[in-house]
């Protein structure tokens, strides 16, 4: 029994390749089902997510279950090998252990840190245990990497602090106002940046979203999307006044907004703090204005110079994140080569020896004035009961068999063999 | 040593362990730290208490004349709003702000004689509980305006420059600083202005006329003023913000020199304080 995966993500596969390959809806009862049903896989879990398509499996045979894992993938989407095998990354054993560790701790991420993937990978898990194509080794191994992804999440800070423009907005607004839901929005202009972070500040809570569109128009139409109000471009200044956190990307190529406008703006809101963004190239609001008290604009390099030392800053937890992950290797591999065989039967034999010895010792305590010779033929026929008894559990962990990790682990329940885990 | 010096002892003893943990706290965030840290306050506030109250019962009056209980009883002041703030607002990195100042006024208070000493004659009145508590827990609000205050502007800084790193992530935001802030000075004004009605009044009663060209008196009316500006300004113009915490800071800063210096030139009529 190895454990094997199979697979591709975004960094070994396009996206036009990758969704060629998802598992997505129906497909992944019926692929999950077909790939079980391969001779060489004992077990099969599929995580099919946006970045990545990967077959956890336990197989006899690496080599071979390798080639009928790309003839089944091949045949099931269509696609022919040699398009396939340019993608396909495969792992065997303890380097298939780490990269799933890795995967569900969100190291092997496009956004390291990100805290999609485990949810993913409890899914993929929870959805494989109600089809039953899995068994105890995939079973400990998801388990495990739940559990590593779970641990590197309270050690480490690796999922502090925003990574993306749009949510770094929305971390330096929460660092302004304390309350985004007293707080509106003005989008002035409209593109897909400045609606990513619009989008962003709504699910945090903001109250209200207004739109300022030079056609006013395409204004009314992406109002009615945030379920804002639209307001006259020619007014926007004036809104600012009642406006806590402005977003603007126009596409001008010049200032639209200059410091003694917002002198004036400043004063009619009686200094209350406001946000700017500037995301537009080149910019449209005079970068003077962060000059003034209470005004805090940020534009497109700023915000991306907080989003790198973030970036920076998983980077350094990613490699405490390793470190736990190395340890947790360990104690995985511990718990697998007890489910090897030489091990269980010497534990199997020294429990019934121990047994064997303590009854005996207890019985001739109580039957003092033996004789040798019923010494001799006491013990011998405790020898002959123990050995009777646990030859037929040991011949069978000895043969070659096909299910021989469930009859290691049905044994060791059976005498009650199990070692305390970690 | 009597019940008051042994509690006393204690509450020292708490503080400090509580201003240990507050420092590894401010470089190791985490919550557990944070609680077992209030919780040592919580503790340490009610030992402190408790030798506030046996003093009390063996002077005969409120203990708050000689240095040693002057300082003691500031620091409870403190202790006092931090733990209502701390309640209320939860910040968390306020303690490793607060807790070191706190630990340094009880250390230097434990050094400092603690006989107790026959009160003047002119001390005895019930003026002396009513003044001296008002002006006290005027001047701890704005012992903590000061602190909040330079949070803000700290938090203020990291946003302007775009480099938000190092505390950015466990400071509050700036409204909740400058909400505090604000409460705060709402809280030490009117307490500042009855300490100094009260002292007024003491003052007529005592000596026969409101004001005496005392030092102490002369600053605490500048204090008094700076901080009226502080509301006024606010209501009036919107200063808010930097501008609030920068003045928050100044007054602050015009209560410490008003201390000093008149301890230091040992004039005017609250020589014994």
């Amino acid at each position: 029994m190895n454990i094997f995966v199979v697979g591709l993500n975004h960094k070994t596969a396009a996206v036009d390749v990758r969704e060629k390959l998802a598992f997505n809806g129906q497909k992944l009862e019926e692929g999950l089902m077909r790939i079980k049903t391969l001779p060489e896989v004992k077990e099969a879990v599929i995580l099919s997510t946006c970045n990545r398509v990967e077959m956890y499996t336990n197989v006899k045979d690496t080599v071979k279950a390798y080639e009928s894992i790309k003839d089944f993938i091949s045949e099931f989407h269509g696609l022919d090998r040699g398009s396939l095998e340019k993608s396909l990354y495969a792992y065997e054993n303890l380097a298939a252990v780490k990269h799933v560790f890795r995967v569900a701790s969100s190291l092997d991420s496009m956004v390291v840190g990100e805290p999609q993937i485990l949810g993913q990978i409890k899914d993929a898990f929870e959805f494989a245990l109600r089809k039953k194509t899995t068994g105890i080794l995939l079973n400990k191994l998801m388990k495990k990497a739940i559990s590593v992804a779970k641990r590197i999440r309270t050690e480490t800070k690796i999922a502090e602090n925003a990574v993306s423009i749009s949510f770094a907005a929305v971390e330096l607004a929460k660092k302004i106002f304390t309350d985004l839901s007293t707080k509106s929005v003005m989008l002035l202009g409209a593109g897909e940046m400045a609606e990513l972070a619009a989008k962003h500040l709504v699910s945090s809570g903001v109250k209200e979203v207004l739109v300022a569109n030079r056609t006013y128009e395409t204004g009314c139409s992406l109002a009615k999307e945030f379920n804002g109000r639209a307001v006259k471009f020619e007014n926007f200044v004036h809104e600012i006044a009642n406006t806590d956190i402005v977003i603007c990307s126009t596409g001008a190529s010049k200032y639209v907004l200059l410091k003694e406008q917002m002198h004036y703006v400043m004063k009619e809101r009686k200094h209350k703090p406001v946000f700017i963004i500037d995301i537009s190239v080149p910019r449209n609001i005079d970068p003077e204005i962060n000059n003034i008290d209470n005004v805090y604009l940020y534009d497109v390099d700023d915000i991306q110079g907080v989003v790198d030392s973030n970036v920076q800053g998983r980077q350094k937890e990613a490699e405490k994140a390793e470190a736990i992950i190395t340890d947790e290797i360990e104690t995985f591999q511990k718990w697998q080569s007890s489910l090897d065989s030489v091990p269980t039967i010497i534990a199997l034999r020294d429990r019934a020896d121990a047994i064997r010895k303590e009854e005996l010792e207890r019985l001739l305590n109580k039957l003092s004035g033996l004789g040798e010779k019923e010494k001799k033929d006491i013990e011998y026929m405790a020898n002959a009961i123990t050995n009777k008894l646990i030859h037929p559990p040991t011949a069978a962990l000895k043969e070659d068999a096909e299910d021989k990790d469930i009859l290691i682990a049905t044994i060791k329940r059976l005498y009650g063999l199990n070692e305390k885990e970690e | 040593m009597n019940t008051g010096t042994i509690f006393f002892e204690l509450a020292l003893t708490f503080y400090f362990a509580a201003t240990l943990i507050s420092i590894i706290a401010f470089f190791k965030s985490g919550k557990t730290m944070e609680k077992v840290m209030l919780l040592l306050v919580v503790l340490g506030f009610i030992l402190h208490t408790i030798s506030i109250i046996a003093r009390y019962a063996t002077a005969g009056y409120i203990p708050i004349t000689t240095p040693h209980e002057a300082t003691s009883f500031f620091s409870w002041c403190s202790v006092l709003l931090f733990l209502i703030l701390e309640l209320r607002y939860k910040i968390g990195l306020l303690g490793s702000f607060i807790m070191p100042i706190i630990f340094v006024l009880m250390l230097s208070s434990s050094m400092l004689s603690r006989s107790i000493k026959a009160l003047s004659p002119v001390l005895q009145s019930y003026w002396l509980g009513i003044h001296t508590v008002l002006a006290f827990l005027g001047n701890a609000a704005f012992a903590m305006a000061f602190g909040i205050g330079i949070m803000y502007l700290v938090q203020e800084r990291y946003l302007k420059s775009k480099h938000p790193s190092g505390l950015f992530q466990r400071l509050p935001s700036l409204q909740s600083l400058d909400e505090i802030n604000y409460r705060l000075i709402t809280i030490g004004f009117p307490l500042l202005t009855l300490a100094i009605i009260s002292g007024a009044l003491w003052a007529d009663k005592a000596w026969g006329g409101y004001l005496r060209g005392d030092p102490r008196e002369v600053w605490a009316l500048i204090t008094w003023l700076i901080y009226a500006i502080v509301l006024h300004a606010r209501l009036m113009a919107g200063w808010r913000g930097k501008r609030a915490a920068i003045l928050s800071i100044i007054g602050f800063l015009t209560i410490l020199i008003a201390f000093a210096g008149i301890k230091l030139l040992k004039k005017g009529l609250h020589v014994f304080l």
